[in-house]
């Protein structure tokens, strides 16, 4: 077995959304309701219990030239979102009951037969993917395709992608490709690309990189994502700092309670 | 909406009409429970469209109610296990076990009602993990809930016969129930510090102190409402409302993006209300209360009952705080941008 990855290229996604389909057709998740969020044609809006892939669509000024449309209309940026699958993942770290697992594969996993609901992955999550179902109780993610890449499969995403924007693989050759198509577009005159790989970040690399035109943050991608641990430090010190004061004043308190009351 | 209300066909065909209604009006259709993000575009600026990065913290109004069961009940056991070393007066230790006991008590039936499957709350003893503040949590309630109900029945027994025995359960609990009370009172701000929310991990350094004297305060104000006169209550609730002033200061002096729902909107609010309730108020009645012997008594009274909403504001306004702050994708993002809660409630037009 190996250490996957996805590689979303979004200079290829064309925004059809095939991989949000694909994923919940494949996952049999609930849909989302029927609902326009009325700024761009991403009526999904962003990752959550329900939806495992997202499109986003990033509308932008005119961006004449190559890559770009004609002056006088907007330029469109189409990025497949999905979990990061964190080397240092914060939710799996933060799991009391040890549902969330790391696969074979390196992905991170909830096992759905052993979460309770306790929602403290939802807000130990950096990339904001984790999400309690309030219907049903527990939390739900990508899986990474668990059950298709055990049985030698890509994920259904990657599968369903009409125009391999969204790629599946080894994660050292899929960075290489990364590296390569940069490097390929590069030269071919995009000045505005960004390879998004946190991999200086406490969160310590991603199972799924991105390929994005412009800054990142323009895609909600945070530029350093903090793995919640890293915290951990700060808070027990303060705890023992905090129950230390707690003991020292009540012995304060009845101490002199007993020798001069006033 | 459920799964099954959307395949209805009424609802879509209900709600088609709504969009075309909406649109006549000369609004776009936006859905109604969300913010309007049209406003902003995206951008290196704005972000996604303004839109949250990260998850808003599901917890329901259980957490909250845990937050300060759980800090008074563990402040309660460190009072009677102190108190009765002390040799302060027994009404007192025993209301301070009970007091510990009942809180003990709640705690787990309000955090296992806030779990998306109750019936599945022993999964948090399937294992033990030191880097889970989450799972640190879980198995120092179970020891402080078991130690601390031991400690009150059989501090009852042992008044009535005074068997030796009986004594040595009763003090091995009364210890045991002390020691993860300690841990009980505060490592909850250990659980939402070390978390993603920014205005949470911003003050994981704080948090734990803040919530100890908060809990600390509460239990000293609830022994004292029972009818317990012991100046020592006075004086931790004294020392206790003396930190949440610091804590309250400290709060305000902070400017920094992250810390922006503790200081404006309906959480900033909040969290003054609650900082003024557990902190200066009391601290004055309390100070007056030592002056003067005549009215000592309704003025501990007041700084009471101060304490202990200013205690319960205060697990409510963090809580919320953090709903706020997840919101608000400019502290993530590092956007230049400064901090607007606003922003986000702007109308379109």
């Amino acid at each position: 077995m190996s250490i996957t990855a996805f590689l979303t290229d979004s200079t290829l996604c064309i925004g059809c959304k095939a991989c949000e389909v694909a994923c919940k057709e494949w996952n049999q998740i609930p849909h989302d309701g029927f609902d326009w969020k009325g700024f761009s044609y991403d009526n999904t809006g962003g990752l959550g219990h329900s939806t495992w892939r997202h499109v986003k669509f990033v509308e932008g000024g005119a961006v004449p030239g190559i890559g770009g449309n004609s002056p006088e209309s907007f330029s469109w940026g189409f990025s497949s979102d999905v979990c990061k699958h964190c080397e240092n993942a914060g939710c799996l770290e933060a799991c009391p009951t040890g549902a969330i697992v790391r696969t074979e594969f390196g992905g991170v996993f909830i096992q759905p037969d052993v979460c309770n609901g306790c929602a403290y992955c939802v807000v130990s999550c950096p990339f904001g993917v984790v999400e309690r179902n309030p219907e049903e109780g527990r939390a739900f993610k990508c899986t990474f395709c668990y059950d298709r890449q055990k049985e030698g499969l890509k994920p259904a995403c990657a599968t369903a992608c009409p125009t391999e924007s969204i790629k599946f693989g080894e994660i050292e050759d899929l960075r290489e490709t990364a590296q390569q198509r940069m490097n390929k577009l590069q030269n071919e005159g995009f000045t505005d690309l960004y390879l998004y790989d946190p991999r200086d970040s406490s969160v310590g690399g991603i199972h799924a990189f991105f390929i994005v035109r412009g800054d990142p943050r323009a895609y909600n991608l945070p530029p350093a994502p903090e793995v919640p641990t890293t915290y951990l430090r700060k808070g027990w010190l303060s705890a023992g700092v905090a129950a230390g004061l707690m003991l020292a004043g009540t012995l304060l308190a009845f101490s002199k309670g007993r020798n001069g009351s006033r | 909406m459920s799964i099954s209300n959307i395949n209805s066909r009424d609802m879509r065909e209900q709600r088609l009409h709504e969009i075309r209604r909406q649109a006549e009006r000369g609004s776009a259709p936006v859905s109604s429970a969300e913010p309007n993000y049209a406003a902003s575009g995206a951008s290196a600026e704005n972000g996604y469209y303004g839109m949250p990065l990260l998850k808003r913290p599901q917890w329901t109004v259980e957490v909250p109610l845990y937050f300060f069961a759980g800090g008074v009940a563990g402040a309660a056991s460190v009072i009677a296990a102190v108190g009765q070393m002390s040799s302060a007066d027994r009404k007192l230790v025993r209301d301070a076990r009970w007091l510990a006991a009942i809180g003990g008590a709640i705690s787990p039936a309000l955090l296992i009602s806030d779990l998306g499957m109750p019936s599945r709350f022993l999964n948090m003893l399937r294992v033990f993990k030191i880097k889970s503040p989450m799972s640190v949590g879980s198995w120092t309630l179970v020891a402080f809930s078991n130690s601390a109900a031991a400690a009150a029945v059989f501090g009852q027994f042992q008044k009535r016969r005074g068997n030796g025995a009986i004594r040595v359960i009763t003090d091995t609990a009364q210890l045991a129930s002390a020691i993860t009370g300690m841990v009980l009172a505060t490592y909850t701000g250990v659980l939402i510090g070390a978390t993603a929310i920014p205005v949470w991990n911003e003050h994981v350094g704080t948090l734990p102190i803040h919530f100890a004297a908060s809990g600390t305060s509460a239990a000293a104000s609830i022994l004292e409402l029972a009818g317990n006169q012991s100046e020592a209550l006075n004086k931790i609730a004294l020392g206790a409302a003396a930190v949440e002033t610091f804590m309250g200061v400290a709060i305000e002096r902070k400017s920094t993006p992250a810390s922006a729902a503790l200081k404006s909107g309906a959480t900033g609010w909040a969290m003054r209300g609650a900082g003024l309730l557990s902190g200066p108020l009391p601290l004055a009645l309390r100070i007056l209360s030592l002056a003067g012997k005549k009215r000592s008594r309704s003025l501990r009274r007041a700084a009471a009952i101060s304490s202990i909403a200013g205690s319960l504001l205060t697990r409510f306004a963090w809580v919320e705080a953090g709903k706020a702050s997840a919101a608000d994708n400019s502290v993530p993002l590092k956007l230049r941008t400064k901090a607007t809660p606003d922003r986000l409630s702007a109308p379109s037009e």
